[in-house]
């Protein structure tokens, strides 16, 4: 069970060097920003699976929670200052 | 124990298939905001599915409460990201792509 986390933590690894993609040649900021918040999503999980491999997933929930409240909440400040300043 | 693993591999496997259409929904499509909606919703999807299934490998206990408390804080927040970008999108005049060779935006 250990290898199977292990294997799925290296998988969604390399989904986040593709999502990577897009953050680095997106045409506008926006694409960007929608880039950035996949591979904050697939962060998250990844922080959980280390601790699972590692047994210590107490310690790593707790980070994991916290990343998720930072990303969102950079995403939704991204997205009003976009709104505000009105330029793609 | 077994049978707790097994529910636990589906569900971690169900998340990475997911996690795998909206990446190349993401890299794929041809528009902002279809590539917002095959992210929007595939990494909803992924993550609930995810966070369950690493929920039962850890058997009830307060960590596996948190995991639960952060699959719905996922599950609130992501669609509202999601709303909030591409509302962004369209106050500063990104047009959907209505016809088949357009700009890429």
């Amino acid at each position: 069970m250990n290898t199977f986390f292990l294997i799925m933590g290296i998988g969604m690894c390399l989904l986040v060097m593709l999502c990577l993609f897009r953050v680095i040649y997106g045409p506008t900021i926006l694409n960007r920003a929608a880039g950035i918040s996949a591979v904050g999503t697939k962060t998250l999980i990844i922080l959980l699976i280390i601790g699972v491999v590692h047994r210590r997933v107490e310690m790593f929930v707790d980070i994991s929670m916290v990343y998720a409240l930072l990303n969102f909440i950079g995403c939704l400040v991204l997205a009003k200052y976009l709104e505000r300043t009105g330029e793609v | 124990m077994v049978i707790r693993e097994l529910i636990a591999g589906f569900f971690v496997c169900t998340g990475f298939f997911f996690f795998f259409t909206a990446t190349v929904g993401l890299l794929r499509l041809p528009d902002f905001y279809s590539r917002l909606h095959a992210t929007g919703k595939g990494d909803t999807l992924a993550v609930l599915f995810s966070l369950i299934g690493l929920a039962v490998y850890e058997g009830f206990s307060l960590t596996s409460v948190k995991i639960v408390l952060i699959a719905v804080f996922m599950f609130l927040a992501q669609p509202t990201a999601t709303h909030a970008i591409s509302r962004a999108a369209f106050r500063c005049n990104v047009k959907p792509l209505t016809t088949p060779g357009g700009p890429n935006r």
